[in-house]
């Protein structure tokens, strides 16, 4: 049998895009909205954040003192051949708390936990669970995306400050045992570079990202067609959407505070 | 099955009667892109009746359960639903009115990381009831399927039958006043598939609930609309020939998309239409 290929009109192809956004819109702002409405499920609340923030304490944990660690190793060599070696603390500590921590962190949770908002909202919709739900007189906005996105935000925000600090450890440990820096040094620098900018920047970006997780995962989810083919394609979608919007978002917030609070 | 159909009068349907009516379709339509599933398709389910809904595959028969539920919106066309206009109402009005009625899925649709209990009584906690009335509520359900013992398993654990029995406990918890049966019998063995039957037959008899039942086993509907359920032995006996009529069950046939029957089982048998002699043969 011949493969026969449909051509798809540009037009379709924009109002599609232009659907998907608006959907997704739609989804953020109920997600939000549903906070301040009745019934509030905080029990699932507090499942999804068991398991969002604590099943994602491994791998923040591995990732936080990893790239603290690298970061402190692939720039002490240069530092050092400037005779800079004692700055190793600002340049992780600087690194860690505005940029690294919320992104790696962010990341990590996006791949993780959008996937599975994604899988497992898009497996409740091919079986029909979504329908029953909403034939049971539930909305599924409110007891399934809205737990989801005020879990990912508190836990991230939480993740965030984790992966931050253990970031610095792995860099102390670098830059004491290998470059034998002084520890008073290291964590005396590390600690008075940091001005209020720069902790504002690290904890407004895990809320951003929070955020999106959720939303993009739950929308994913929810937007599942075709079967058990459909629920692998949102899942990979989800976690490619989630990625890609936390990093263009990264840069427009980190231009937006550094035109707010100048820059350093 | 191609033989062409006479166009079947569609009953001219009036919403003023919605008191006396459990569901009300009038000339509703709906599409999916290009095709057309049901094109201005008329019908009424009085109160206490159930009716069978049968048609080839892709007929419409499950979309018309999603939209007597407001599940989905219909192209063109009214339904009332217990005397309200669902295709006028936004999904937050649609909850007070769905939770009147019941429905049980094609495959159930039981939430799978909930257990039994849980899933039969997910109206009830979201009334927040206390837990003492939600075991008592729960287990009165799943004795009404005979599947109490199964409460703290997981849907999971079932077989296929089990699991319509469950979805059947659930719809029927809240002791809704409309029942919205698909496929309840399903690829289910003929032993499961009279136990459905039989359930459903006695929801319809004892609890004098209204039901759409969407089949493909013209037996089972026939067999609802020959035999009746006895609350004392707790269980369904066949009517003598004179009787049949008397039995609150109607048959509904749809082909593209149009209603090409809509009557009992006496005017099914004996209609002369190719198409339907075909169809119950």
């Amino acid at each position: 049998m011949a493969l026969e290929l449909e051509l798809i009109s540009p037009i379709e192809i924009a109002k599609d895009s232009v659907r998907a956004i608006q959907e997704y819109a739609l989804l953020s702002v109920q997600s939000v909205a549903n906070l301040f409405r009745r019934p509030i499920y905080a029990a699932d609340m507090q499942q999804q954040a068991d398991l969002i923030g604590v099943g994602s304490l491994p791998i923040v944990v591995l990732t936080g003192l990893s790239v603290g660690a690298l970061l402190a190793l692939n720039s002490a060599s240069t530092l050092q051949r400037f005779g800079g070696i004692t700055l190793i603390g600002q340049l992780v500590s600087l690194g860690m708390v505005t940029e690294l921590g919320p992104l790696i962190t962010g990341l990590m949770v996006a791949g993780r936990n959008a996937s599975g908002m994604a899988s497992e909202l898009g497996s409740m919709i091919v079986t029909e669970q979504i329908d029953a739900m909403r034939a049971l007189g539930t909305d599924p906005t409110k007891k399934l995306v809205t737990p989801r996105m005020a879990a990912t935000v508190f836990m991230l925000f939480f993740l965030t400050i984790i992966s931050d600090l253990l970031g610095l450890c792995g860099g102390y440990l670098v830059a004491h045992f290998l470059f034998g820096l002084d520890s008073n040094q290291y964590w005396t620098s590390a600690w008075q570079i940091l001005v209020f900018r720069d902790v504002f920047m690290g904890l407004a970006k895990p809320v951003l990202f929070g955020f999106i997780i959720a939303t993009i995962g739950c929308y994913y989810g929810l937007s599942t067609r075709g079967g058990t083919q459909g629920v692998g394609r949102s899942t990979t979608q989800a976690v490619v959407a989630s990625s890609v919007l936390i990093l263009v978002v990264d840069f427009f917030v980190t231009k937006l505070i550094f035109a707010l609070l100048g820059y350093r | 099955m191609s033989t062409p159909t006479a166009p079947f009068e569609q009953q001219s349907v009036s919403v003023e009667d919605s008191s006396v009516s459990a569901i009300v379709f009038e000339n509703v339509s709906i599409a999916f892109e290009e095709k057309v599933v049901l094109d201005d398709v008329s019908f009424r389910l009085p109160r206490g009746e159930t009716k069978a809904l049968f048609g080839v595959a892709g007929s419409g028969k499950s979309t018309i359960l999603k939209l007597a539920l407001g599940l989905l919106p219909p192209d063109a066309g009214r339904i009332v639903v217990l005397g309200q206009d669902v295709t006028q109402m936004k999904e937050e009005e649609l909850f007070d009115i769905r939770r009147r009625v019941g429905i049980v899925f094609q495959e159930s649709a039981l939430f799978d990381s909930l257990t039994v209990r849980d899933n039969v009584a997910f109206r009830l906690m979201e009334e927040h009831l206390s837990d003492e009335e939600i075991d008592k509520r729960v287990r009165e359900s799943l004795r009404f399927v005979e599947l109490e013992h199964t409460m703290q398993l997981f849907p999971a654990e079932l077989s296929g039958g089990m699991r319509r029995r469950v979805a059947i406990a659930r719809a029927i918890i809240t002791q809704p006043e409309v029942l919205l049966y698909d496929s309840p019998t399903g690829g289910l063995d003929p032993v499961t598939s009279n136990t459905i039957v039989e359930l459903i037959m006695k929801q319809r008899d004892v609890s004098k609930t209204s039901a759409l039942m969407v089949t493909h086993r013209l037996q089972d509907a026939f067999t609802m609309a020959t035999h009746q359920f006895d609350k004392k032995t707790n269980e369904m006996f066949s009517l003598p020939k004179g009787q049949i009529c008397d039995v609150p069950m109607s048959f509904l046939l749809l082909r593209d998309g149009k209603v090409i029957f809509d009557g009992d089982a006496h005017q099914l048998a004996t209609s002369r239409d190719p198409y339907i002699r075909e169809y119950i043969s």
